[in-house]
């Protein structure tokens, strides 16, 4: 399987995406309900984790992908832009938190310079690791040492403990090789009792509906990975799948775009909506631009800060006194119970 | 009477001693037994997304369709014992 960008596929192009998401009339803007809620214009509060895309290589093509990740995608930061993201993190002490996500982050030459020299800055780091890179080859097979001298927090896809759904979307053979990392995993410590290392899992729909509640499910999936497969890990987040890229595709392909549109809005929650994710966050490119968030990053919706939007003229006072750029995909924050990167917000 | 309808329909399926889960796997066995359209696509909904998989679903509509066909068929003593009672 391809990238939509390797398939010139004309929903590779942002701009593209984002028209399909304005067309529909029928259905409300974004914006509008954020009016009703009284959170418009959406506001940043302190700014606490800085999210870094490292690059959009992959070795997985899942279906759902927001990225447009795979193995045929080249984008990659080089250390020059993570220099600068280390100097906007020295500068910058309000960031308690860096998000290393990608692509498969590990792929990025780079990506274990970058995690040491992040350390030396004393933050707390939280990898978005796709379990399977750690057995893609020989050289990441001590992935989960390496993550536990660094105390990284790993932030781990598992869309269902079911081989049939996690392989049906994120592709044949993933889910015996999840296993395998998460096993590979709790050997070193991670997600087990009284170790402090943090492994977290990620659900996110097979399909296109929403995703059912968080604590209900992460009993299941704590009673069935323990029963079947022995593994341990510590919270479940549950995420909605975002109406862009190859998710977009798959909605339009499968005539489910309108319908998926009514549910999101319908289940819209202003409770959800004044805890979204980009009010904390910002998210940098791998190019050094910078987004409100990971989402905004691939639809090439830069951060509102004019003269100010990329690393090498950052500036705190610009980033605290923008807006947030919103559009109609933001309905996927704020659905239910909400979704982030942290699972739900409300 | 609507509102009190519906207040105990979701009380009926919140999670207890049987699970949310569970229930939906039930009601969607139920809604073949009654044939009911809108119950069939609402559960059958429902519970993909409570994570059924598709093998398991269709086991709990042959087990609605066992208990009903069987069901049926056990009627056939009735109809058996009422000709009895009237043949020579
Ligand atoms: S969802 Fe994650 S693992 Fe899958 S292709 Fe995208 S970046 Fe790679
Ligand atoms: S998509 Fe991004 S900008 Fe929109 S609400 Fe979600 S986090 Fe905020």
């Amino acid at each position: 399987m391809k990238s939509l960008k390797a398939l010139q596929h004309a929903l590779a192009d942002a701009g593209h995406q984002i028209d399909i998401l304005e067309h529909e009339k029928d259905l409300p803007l974004f914006t509008g309900k954020m009016k009703q809620a009284g959170l418009l214009p959406l506001l940043p509060t302190q700014p606490e984790i800085f999210q870094v895309n490292v690059g959009k290589m992959c070795n997985q093509v899942c279906k759902h992908c927001h990225v447009d990740a795979g193995p045929d995608r080249k984008e990659i930061m080089t250390k020059t832009t993570m220099q600068l993201c280390l100097d906007v993190l020295a500068n910058n002490p309000s960031f308690k938190t860096v998000d290393l996500t990608g692509g498969a982050p590990e792929m990025n030459p780079d990506f274990r310079w970058f995690v040491s020299e992040i350390k030396k800055l004393k933050r707390h780091i939280i990898v978005r690791c796709n379990l399977t890179i750690i057995l893609a080859n020989k050289k990441y097979h001590d992935l989960p040492d390496f993550f536990k001298q660094h105390e990284i927090e790993v932030v781990s896809s598992l869309p269902f403990y079911t081989q049939d759904r996690t392989d049906r979307q994120r592709g044949n053979g993933v889910f015996e090789d999840s296993i395998k990392a998460l096993q590979m995993l709790n050997a070193v410590g991670y997600g087990m009792e009284g170790t402090g290392l943090l492994l977290n899992l990620v659900y996110n729909p097979a399909g296109a509906f929403l995703p059912p509640s968080q604590i209900a499910l992460e009993k299941e999936y704590k009673d069935a990975l323990l029963e079947r497969y022995n593994i341990q890990f510590n919270q479940l987040y549950v995420i909605t799948n975002m109406p862009i890229s190859r998710y977009l595709d798959y909605l339009l392909v499968s005539g489910n775009y309108s319908s998926y549109m009514e549910k999101l809005i319908q289940a819209f929650n202003p409770v959800a909506a004044a805890n979204v994710m980009c009010r904390n966050t910002i998210s940098v490119g791998w190019d050094g631009y910078l987004y409100d968030c990971d989402f905004n990053q691939m639809l090439d919706l830069k951060i509102g800060c004019s003269g100010s939007d990329h690393l090498s003229n950052y500036s705190s006072s610009a980033i605290s006194e923008r807006e947030i750029i919103l559009n109609q995909h933001c309905y996927g924050c704020t659905a239910g119970s909400g979704s982030s990167c942290g699972g739900a917000v409300a | 009477m609507a509102d009190k309808f519906f207040a105990w329909y979701g009380e009926v399926f919140k999670d207890s001693a049987l699970s949310a889960r569970e229930k939906s796997l039930i009601a969607l066995a139920v809604a073949h037994a009654v044939q009911c359209p809108y119950c069939i696509d609402a559960y059958s909904s429902d519970a993909y997304e409570k994570g059924w998989s598709e093998s398991q679903m269709m086991e709990a509509v042959h087990v609605a369709s066992a208990i009903k066909g069987g069901a049926a068929l056990v009627h056939g003593v009735q109809m058996m014992n009422k000709v009895k009672s009237i043949a020579m």
